[in-house]
């Protein structure tokens, strides 16, 4: 009985520790995307500042919506890095 | 024995705060959705005591806020048509700007924003908003169907299309909308927590530990940067806000 008490104790801490492994794993994988994506549309709104400077506003409302459309992925796979972690 | 002064403070100093006043329910975070929403409304009211023609100190500062959310908010997005919508924009965006600015004021250092239970709201009222008016603007039976089928597109798409549209519109849109604000500003004090705690276990463990600048630093650039987020998060809730009522007032597609 005793025995499979420590055992439970055992896996659970083992339980912990690949939770955290995971919520690490997790959120780095998700922001693999997110930082690609972000890349592409910063750069290709510079690309489309440099070529027409009078639009730039125009181009950086956008951009910043192009930015927090991509972002979002990234940020769930923050508040699951947060749950796995901290719960 | 450093490594042991680096720990994280229970994370349940971040998810449960003590009641203050003796109201329960009534946390810092209240507090501070308190004080923010009273700050911006004395602004306002102070700002608009005595118009004057040629505006000076306060009042020129809320003049240059009313315009900039008129002029990059409002008409980048939905257009002189949304122009009735400004006061709602305005405190918004006032509102956030001001509760996220609290993540770097000295002895406050909390965004009242880093809890769900204040974008969350927000996010609701805005879905209600936009729903609302698209149902006002264009009556709910072509506004379902301009939603959920735009028109341009091969009949068979829609066994594909008209799924991802209504989840992406009905079901991830407030969802997205208040994650967004509660991550990022939850991120940024977790990051600065993190330096705040590395640059003072490294000054209090040991005198020559403070000659290695690297987490003081890292504090001031974040510091700084957070200072940028604060401000970009509250324009990127409030533009989005715009984009999606604007949206249902004139369908694009």
């Amino acid at each position: 009985m005793r025995n499979l008490f420590e055992l439970a104790l055992v896996f659970g801490q083992q339980e912990k520790g690949l939770s955290a492994l995971g919520a690490g794993i997790g959120y780095g994988a998700a922001a693999i995307g997110p930082g690609i994506g972000i890349g592409y549309v910063v750069g290709n709104a510079i690309t489309a500042m440099a070529r027409q400077p009078e639009v730039a506003g125009m181009v950086r409302t956008t951009m910043f919506l192009g930015i927090a459309f991509t972002e979002a992925l990234a940020l769930i796979g923050f508040v699951v890095f947060i749950l796995l972690k901290f719960t | 024995m450093i490594l042991s002064a680096l720990e994280f403070p229970p994370i349940e100093e971040l998810l449960e705060w003590k009641d203050m006043f003796g109201i329960p329910g009534f946390n810092k975070i209240a507090l501070l959705c308190v004080v923010s929403a009273l700050i911006v409304a004395t602004f306002f009211l102070l700002a608009g005591r005595r118009g004057q023609l040629v505006p000076r100190g306060i009042q020129n500062i809320a003049e240059s806020t009313v315009e900039f959310v008129e002029n990059s908010i409002i008409m980048q997005t939905m257009g002189t048509d949304g122009l009735s919508w400004l006061p709602f924009f305005l405190t918004m965006f006032t509102f956030l700007l001001v509760a996220n600015l609290f993540e770097i004021i000295p002895f406050i250092q909390f965004p009242a924003t880093a809890r769900m239970a204040i974008p969350l709201p927000l996010a609701l009222v805005v879905y209600i908003a936009f729903i609302v008016t698209g149902v006002k603007r264009q009556g709910a039976g072509k506004y379902l169907k301009t939603t959920l089928f735009p028109p341009g597109v091969p009949w068979g798409f829609y066994f594909l299309l008209t799924p991802i549209e209504f989840i992406s519109t009905f079901i991830m849109r407030p969802f997205s909308l208040a994650v967004r604000l509660f991550a990022n500003m939850l991120a940024g004090h977790l990051l600065l927590v993190t330096f705040a705690l590395l640059t003072a276990a490294l000054f209090t463990k040991s005198v020559l530990a403070v000659i290695l600048p690297l987490p003081f630093a890292m504090l001031m650039a974040v510091t700084v940067f957070e200072l940028l987020v604060a401000v970009l998060q509250a324009f990127i809730f409030t533009i989005l806000a715009a984009v999606y009522i604007g949206e249902s007032m004139k369908p694009q597609h």
